[in-house]
This record gives structure tokens, sequence and C-alpha cells, in this order.
């Protein structure tokens, strides 16, 4: 019962924030509602028994990548403009709602849904989820690890010239 | 417990909402916002899919979207960095010049 309550409270809070990320008028405000839909979506990760990747999600998430989304708006001075949405908004958000529809009726008559959910025991799982993850990171998905550590050492040294002054020639 | 498809339900209309956000936004940012609100439903998904299943999958291939998302955010940023100096505009509208 409680569960359901932190659940419905956590799922809510999720879906009016992005909500307001989308809709709201000024920049600033909506990386604040970012901030609101990413904390709610770490406490979805509680719920659901994966604290290292809620804990991954506060830090890395709203820690460091929404720090660097609201230094460039800082950086840019963006102003709140007065027509923030386009011409298309009105069918954008019928076919929308109708996409909905559409991916749950789809997904609810799968058979995925009858399937009974298979839950470790917590006494079978001895070891904290954290261990957990870091031996399955470093065993079986090693050579995706390192392909990721790739990625970010590419991403860092992109960012880099993309942002460096062109000497004038 | 609470059933895989509440998780399910609430991820879809997030993603919905992030692909919606694409379309309706002027600016450049803001759409960046959206993108990271569709990854946060994939997230939400590989997870409730890894509870389901008692595996621990998912829960890693997270931890590569999360760094994906990262990456992305640091060269979309710089590329708007680097639009704005040469042109002061973050609306996509604007953004024309590759277009015939």
């Amino acid at each position: 019962m409680t569960e359901l309550l932190f659940f419905l409270y956590f799922a809510v809070m999720t879906i009016v924030s992005s909500v307001l990320t989308v809709g709201l008028r000024s920049p600033v405000y909506c990386a604040l509602a970012l901030l609101s839909t990413l904390l709610h979506v770490a406490g979805l990760f509680v719920l659901l028994h994966a604290e290292f990747v809620a804990a991954l999600q506060v830090i890395v998430y709203a820690g460091a990548v929404l720090v660097l989304y609201i230094f460039v708006i800082m950086l840019l001075d963006l102003k709140t403009v007065e027509k923030f949405l386009h011409k298309q908004v009105g069918i954008a958000i019928f076919f929308g709602v109708v996409l909905i529809f559409e991916i749950l009726i789809g997904l609810f008559q799968s058979p995925l849904f009858s399937s009974a959910p298979k839950v470790i025991a917590q006494a079978e799982a001895p070891i904290g989820n954290t261990a957990e993850v870091g031996i399955a990171l470093f065993t079986k998905y090693l050579l995706p690890f390192e392909i990721v550590g790739i990625i970010l050492l590419g991403a860092v040294i992109g960012a880099l010239v993309l942002a460096k002054k062109v000497p004038a020639s | 417990m609470i059933p895989l498809s509440y998780y399910i339900t609430v991820s879809t209309v997030m993603f919905v909402i992030g692909l919606v956000g694409v379309l309706i936004r002027r600016n450049f940012l803001i759409i960046l916002f959206s993108i990271e609100l569709m990854l946060n439903a994939a997230n939400i998904n590989l997870i409730a899919f890894s509870r389901h299943y008692g595996e621990i999958d998912g829960q890693v291939i997270s931890l590569f979207i999360i760094t994906i998302a990262a990456a992305e955010a640091a060269i979309g940023l710089a590329i708007i960095i680097v639009l704005f100096r040469k042109k002061a505009i973050t609306n996509v509208d604007e953004l024309n010049l590759m277009k015939w």
C-alpha cells in the first residue's frame, strides 16, 4: 500500500514535470522542470530496487548534465520569446495522444503482461545492487563498457574542437 | 509489488511528451531537453523489465544510456554555442543553411 502510494506520487510528478518541461515559456524554468523530472524518475528507480542507477541518475543527470545545460542557458542569456511554439502544436498534440493509446493498446495485448514476474527474493541476493551491477559491468559487459569509455573520450574531444575559437586566417 | 504495466504506462506517456516537445518547440535547448526526456523513458522501461525478469542486464544497459546522454549533451551544447557565436539564434526554424 505504501509502495503504491509512493509510486503514484513519483509517477504523477514525473508526468506533470515533463509536461512543464516542454510547455513552459522560459528556458530556465524548463531546465528546473527537467531537474524535477529527473529526480522523480530516480525515485521510480528506487522503487524498482535499482538503487545504484538511481544514485547515478541524481549524480550524473541532475548533478552534471543539468548544470551543463543551465550553464549554457546563462551563457547565452536567452530571452523569453513571445512565440515559443510551432504552428503545428495542435496537430502534434493530437497525434501524440493517438500515439500513446496506440502504443498502450499494442503493449497490453501482447503476451508479455500475462507472464508472471520473476522477482528475486531478498534472501537470494545477498550482495547489494551496486555489487551486482559492478560484477555484470566488468565481466559480461566489459567490451561495451570500454566502448562507452571511448565514446565519452570522443565526445570530450569533439566538444573541445567544436567550441574552440577558430583563428582568423 | 507494483505491476509492470504501471511503469510501462508512465514511460510511454513520458516518451510521447518528449516526442511532442521535439515537434512543437522552437528553441534548440528545449529540443535537447525533450530528447533527455525520451532517453529517461527508455531507462524506466529497461529497469522495469530488469525487475520483472529478475535480471541485472537492464540496469547495466541503462547505465550505458546515461553515459551516451551525457556525451550527447556535451556535443549538442558545443554545437549550440558555435551556432550562437556565428548567428546569435537558437530558433531551429532559422537554421536552414543546409536546406535546399
